[in-house]
C-alpha cells in the first residue's frame, strides 16, 4: 500500500475499491470503511458479487470476472475524453502518457459496458466521481491480482490513479490490501526467487556481491522458480527435493490433483508445521515449528508497517523456534551460521536491506511505529510512498489491453466460478478450524449461486450439488441468493470437504506467476 | 482580544486553574489536569452519552442544580468546578445505589469478577448493597447465550449503551439497539433475534464484549477459564490478515486463554472475530506436532531432533551433489515473522545454494 489505513479511511471523499471484500477478508478495515461511509465518504465498489459493502456504495459496478483491465481502461477513457485528467501531474511526474491515451481511446463506455457486463452510464458516473474528488484512495485486493492478466490489472489501476494525480499524497494512493499477516514481510525478506531482501535482484552483480560478502559464500546468480512453477519442474524431473515451511499447498494452491502429483513425484520432502496438515502427510520428515505466540519477531502489515510479535508462552512439547531449526540445518549442511536471537537477525536484515536499515526491535519496543522505507536510526519511516518522486523516477504508464481469462465458460462448463475468503476462516484453516465456535458459525464448504441458475437446476438453498471443472469435481452445499450474477458461482477454499481448489486452474499470470483463482469454468448439478 | 470572544477559556477545577479550547467538555479539561473521573458509559471516539451519570461534577452556580455530567458539559469562562465534593460523592453513591437495585450480584460466578467497573466503583464509593427494595426483575428470562463466543445477561446490564454505540458507531454494523421503554428497556438485535443467529447480522467481533463495563456481555472462555486478575498480558500482532491489529494475549498458567484488543495504529481498540476469539485455541490444540517425525515404510515415527535434522541435511546434500542445488526448492511461510523468513531464504541461498525460494504471496 502506498498509504496507511488511517489515512485512506478518514476524511476522504470517495473510496474506489476493486476486487476486494474487506468486510470478510480484512474485517477491521471493512469496519473502518463502513465508518468512512457513515461520515460521508462515497463508495465505488467494483466487484462481481454483491458484497456487503455494495449496499453502502454510491455505485456498484458488478463486473464480469476477469475484466478489470477493460474496466480501468474505460475509466481512463472517460477521464481523458471529459477533460478530467490531471495534466500538471502527468507532465511533471510521469512518462508514457501518449501511448496509454492511444490504447484507452478504444475503450468507450459502451464497449467496456459490453465486455464487463455493466451499464455504460454507471461507468461514466464512477469515472467522474473518482476523478473529481480531491481525496480518493484506490484500494484493491486479490480480485485484481489472481487472474492470468493480474499484472496488467494492477498496472491499469496504477495508471488510473496517476492519470488523476491521486498518488503520493494523503488520502489517496494505490493500495493493494495484502492477504496474509506477513505476506508483505515474507516478500520484503527475500523469500522470492529473483530477489534478495529488500527486492535487491539476484541477477544484479552489485547486489549479489554485497550478499556474498556478508554471508561469506559465493551465491547462485540464476533467478529461481516461483512456487507455482515448482510443480511443473517436479514433473519434468528438475526438482527433486522440497522444503515447505508453514504452507499447505494441497489446501491453498490451484488444481489439487496437480499439487498431489508434485508431492508424490519428489525424492525428498520436508515440512515444518504446527500440525500434520494434508501436505505434511506427504513428507519424509516433519519438523514441529512454533506458533506466533511462542516466538519473538516482527510482522510487516499491508501498510509496510513493521510491528512486534512477542513470545507469550513456551513452545509446545519438544517444538523449537523455527529460526533455531534453520540455523541447526545450515550448520549441518556445512554453512557456518551462528545462533542469533530474532532481534540480532533483524539487525542483520537492517545491515543488508536499505529499506529496513533503520528498523530494530529496540526501536519498536520503545513504542515507535515504523513504515519502511526507513533508511537509518533517525528516520521515522515513510507512511506515504512516492510523495515527491516515484521509486523509478518518473511514474510509467504501463499500457495494457484487455485479454480474456485463460478459461472461459463454454457449453460444457457454462458457469464461471470465483473463489475467495469468508470471515470466519483464514486460508487453509489450520489456525481457525481449531476454534470450535468458528466451526459452529461456518462448518463446511458451500457454493453461492444465483436463484435463476438454481431454479433451472431445481436446486434450493441447503441442497447438495456437484461442482465440476476440467480438473476435478467436488460436492458441496448450495446457498441460493442474488449475491452472484446469473452464470457465476462463488466458493471458498478453507474447507477440506468441497475445497474449490480441486477445480481451480493452475494457469498463471505471465509476469507475477499468480494463478487464476478468480476465474474457473465449471458446471453445477444437483446430487 | 476580549477573553470571552477568544478561542480559549479559563476555569478552575479543584482549586487549580486551567485553560482549554472553546468547546472542550469538562471531562477532557479534567483529563488535562490529570484528574480521572469515574464513568461507566463514556466511550472514546464516540459522542458522549451522559447516561450513566457517574462523571457528575459540581459547578458553582451551574445548571442542573450545579451537578452536570462532565462528559457532556462544555467548559465556560470562569467556571469553578469540584470533582470530589461531598455533593458529588453523594450523587455518585446515589447512582450506584440505583444501578445495584436492578443488578444481579452473582459476582462470584461472573466472568467479569475483578474487571467490572460497577464492582470497582461500588467498592470505591462504599456501596455494598442497594438501599432500595429489589422489585421484580423485568429482564428475567431474556438472557441470550446463543452466540458461540459470548453471552448476554440483561440482569447485569446497566443501560450504558456502550455495546449498542460500539456496534453502530465503531463497528458500523448496527446490530444492537434499544428495545422497549421504561423499566422494560433492554439492548437487543432487531426483532429480539438471538445474537448467535445469522439473521441477527452479528459478526461475533466481540467489540461490544470488550467495551462492556460489567458482566452483562462476557466471553464464554473468560467465564470458564480465567479472571482478569489471574492473567498476564503480552502485547503482540494478530496472526490473521494483513491489517496488523494489535492485541494482548492473556496468559494463565503458561497457556493463552484469551485476547484483549489494544489501541493499535490500525485497529484503535477494535478486533474481528478471528482476532478476538480465533487467535488462541490453535496454540494449545491437542494435535499440535510435538516431536519431529520421520516416515519409515509409509508410516510416521517419532524421532529425536538430531536424527531428523541429520536426515534432512544428508538428503538435501545428496540431492545437491547428484543433481545440483537448483534441484532443491523451498516454500516459506507468509504467516511467520520476518526473522524466520529471512533465515529461511538465507538457508536456501547460502547453505543449499539455490534461488528456488518463494512464499505463498501468489496463492
Amino acid at each position: 500500500m502506498t498509504n496507511p489505513f488511517s489515512d485512506i479511511t478518514q476524511d476522504v471523499e470517495v473510496i474506489l475499491i476493486v476486487g476486494s471484500n474487506p468486510e470478510e477478508a480484512h474485517p477491521v478495515l471493512g469496519t473502518k470503511i463502513r465508518r468512512a461511509v457513515r461520515e460521508g465518504a462515497k463508495l465505488i465498489v467494483v466487484d462481481p458479487r454483491k458484497i456487503g459493502l455494495a449496499k453502502d456504495a454510491e455505485i456498484h459496478l458488478q463486473l464480469k470476472p476477469g475484466t478489470n483491465v477493460a474496466f480501468a481502461n474505460g475509466m481512463m477513457h472517460v477521464i481523458i475524453e471529459d477533460g478530467l485528467a490531471n495534466r500538471e501531474f502527468i507532465e511533471a511526474r510521469t512518462e508514457g502518457y501518449e501511448e496509454l491515451a492511444k490504447i484507452v481511446k478504444d475503450y468507450t463506455p459502451e464497449k467496456v459496458a459490453e465486455i464487463c457486463g455493466i451499464d455504460a452510464e454507471d461507468l461514466r458516473r464512477a469515472a467522474h466521481l473518482y476523478a473529481k474528488a480531491d481525496r480518493a484512495p484506490l484500494m484493491y485486493c486479490l480480485g485484481v491480482t489472481e487472474h492470468s492478466t493480474g499484472t496488467e490489472g494492477v498496472m491499469s489501476l496504477s495508471n488510473l490513479a496517476m492519470l488523476v494525480g491521486k498518488i503520493g499524497r494523503s488520502g489517496c494512493g494505490v493500495n493493494p490490501i495484502r492477504g496474509q499477516n506477513n505476506v508483505q514481510g515474507a516478500c520484503d525478506m527475500g523469500c522470492l526467487p529473483g530477489d534478495y531482501p529488500g527486492y535487491q535482484k539476484v541477477n544484479k552483480p552489485e547486489a549479489r556481491e554485497a550478499f556474498e560478502k556478508a554471508w561469506g559464500v559465493p551465491l547462485n546468480e540464476k533467478p529461481g522458480l516461483t512456487s507455482t512453477q515448482v510443480p511443473h519442474a517436479v514433473e519434468e524431473g528438475k526438482i527433486k527435493g522440497l522444503f515447505i515451511f508453514g504452507e499447505d499447498p494441497i489446501r491453498t494452491d490451484p488444481d489439487i490433483g496437480h499439487i498431489k502429483r508434485m508431492l508424490e513425484g519428489l525424492d525428498f520432502l520436508v515440512v515444518q508445521e504446527l500440525f500434520l496438515t494434508e501436505t505434511a502427510k506427504y513428507a519424509d520428515v516433519v519438523l514441529p515449528g512454533v506458533s506466533y505466540a511462542e516466538k519473538e519477531g516482527t510482522f510487516t502489515n499491508s501498510e509496510r508497517r513493521v510491528q512486534r510479535v512477542r513470545k507469550a508462552v513456551e513452545p509446545t512439547g519438544e517444538a523449537r523456534a523455527d529460526t533455531e531449526i534453520f540455523t541447526d540445518l545450515m550448520n549441518r549442511m556445512g554453512y557456518e551460521q551462528p545462533c542469533l536471537t530474532p532481534s540480532e537477525i533483524m539487525r542483520e536484515v537492517a545491515s543488508l536491506t536499505p529499506s529496513y536499515a533503520g528498523i530494530s526491535h529496540s526501536r519498536l519496543d520503545a513504542g515507535e511505529t515504523l513504515h519502511w522505507p526507513c533508511k537509518d536510526e533517525s528516520d521515522g519511516g515513510t507512511a506515504i510512498l512516492h510523495q515527491d518522486v516515484f521509486a523509478r523516477g518518473l511514474g510509467y504508464f504501463y499500457p495494457a489491453t484487455y485479454m480474456p481469462s485463460a478459461e472461459i465458460a463454454d457449453k460444457e462448463y457454462p458457469i464461471t466460478m470465483i473463489t475467495g475468503r469468508m470471515m470466519y476462516h483464514y486460508n487453509a484453516g489450520a489456525m481457525t478450524q481449531r476454534t470450535e465456535g468458528l466451526n459452529l458459525l461456518a462448518p463446511a464448504s458451500y457454493v453461492e449461486m444465483h436463484e435463476t441458475d438454481a431454479e433451472a437446476l431445481g436446486v434450493q438453498s441447503g441442497d447438495r450439488v456437484r461442482v465440476a471443472s476440467r480438473r476435478g469435481e467436488i460436492e458441496t452445499t448450495a446457498r441460493v441468493a442474488q449475491k452472484v450474477k446469473p452464470g457465476e458461482v462463488f466458493m471458498t477454499f478453507h474447507f477440506e470437504d468441497g475445497n474449490a481448489n480441486h477445480l481451480t486452474n493452475a494457469a498463471t499470470d505471465e509476469f507475477a506467476k499468480v494463478p487464476e483463482f478468480k476465474v474457473t469454468a465449471v458446471k453445477v448439478e444437483k446430487v | 482580544m476580549n477573553e470571552k470572544t477568544g478561542n480559549t477559556i479559563k476555569l478552575t477545577i479543584d482549586g487549580r486553574s486551567c485553560e482549554v479550547e472553546r468547546g472542550t467538555k469538562l471531562m477532557q479539561a479534567c483529563e488535562s489536569l490529570g484528574i480521572e473521573l469515574p464513568t461507566l458509559c463514556y466511550l472514546k471516539g464516540v459522542a458522549p452519552d451522559g447516561s450513566c451519570r457517574m462523571c457528575v461534577v459540581e459547578v458553582e452556580g451551574g445548571r442542573k442544580g450545579g451537578l452536570p455530567t462532565a462528559c457532556t458539559e462544555e467548559c465556560a469562562e470562569g467556571m469553578v468546578v469540584h470533582t470530589r465534593s461531598e455533593r458529588v460523592v453523594e450523587a455518585r453513591r446515589f447512582v450506584l445505589d440505583l444501578l445495584l437495585s436492578n443488578h444481579v450480584q452473582t459476582c462470584f460466578s461472573c466472568a467479569r469478577n475483578g474487571s467490572c467497573k460497577l464492582q470497582d466503583y461500588c467498592l470505591e464509593y462504599g456501596v455494598e448493597k442497594s438501599s432500595y427494595p429489589v422489585g421484580k426483575h423485568p429482564h428475567l428470562g431474556l438472557a441470550d447465550d446463543s452466540n458461540p463466543f459470548y453471552e448476554f445477561n440483561p440482569e447485569k446490564c446497566i443501560m450504558c449503551r456502550r455495546c449498542a454505540r460500539t456496534c453502530a458507531e465503531l463497528q458500523g454494523r448496527e446490530v444492537l439497539s434499544i428495545s422497549q421503554r421504561g423499566a422494560q428497556t433492554f439492548v437487543s438485535p432487531a426483532y429480539d433475534l438471538p445474537r448467535g443467529e445469522e439473521a441477527s447480522r452479528c459478526e461475533s467481533c466481540g467489540n461490544c464484549v470488550s467495551n462492556c463495563p460489567t458482566g452483562a456481555l462476557s466471553s464464554k472462555d473468560q467465564k470458564k477459564h480465567y479472571r482478569a486478575y489471574e492473567v498476564s498480558k503480552t502485547r503482540t500482532t494478530c496472526p490473521h490478515c494483513a491489517v496488523g491489529c494489535q492485541f494482548d494475549l492473556l496468559v494463565k498458567n503458561g497457556r493463552v486463554v484469551g485476547v484483549d484488543p489494544a489501541d493499535g495504529p490500525t485497529n484503535g481498540g477494535l478486533l474481528c472475530v478471528k482476532g478476538k476469539f480465533g487467535s488462541y485455541k490453535f496454540i494449545h490444540a491437542s494435535d499440535r506436532l510435538k516431536k519431529p517425525l520421520i516416515k519409515r515404510e509409509g508410516k510416521f515415527e517419532e524421532a529425536s531432533w538430531d536424527e531428523a535434522l541429520d536426515l534432512v541435511a544428508e538428503k538435501l546434500s545428496l540431492i545437491k551433489k547428484e543433481h545440483g542445488a537448483d534441484a532443491i526448492a523451498g516454500f516459506s511461510c507468509s504467516r511467520s515473522p520476518n526473522e524466520d523468513n529471512y533465515l529461511f531464504q538465507k538457508m536456501m541461498r547460502a547453505a543449499v545454494g539455490t534461488n528456488n525460494v518463494d512464499n505463498c504471496a501468489r496463492v
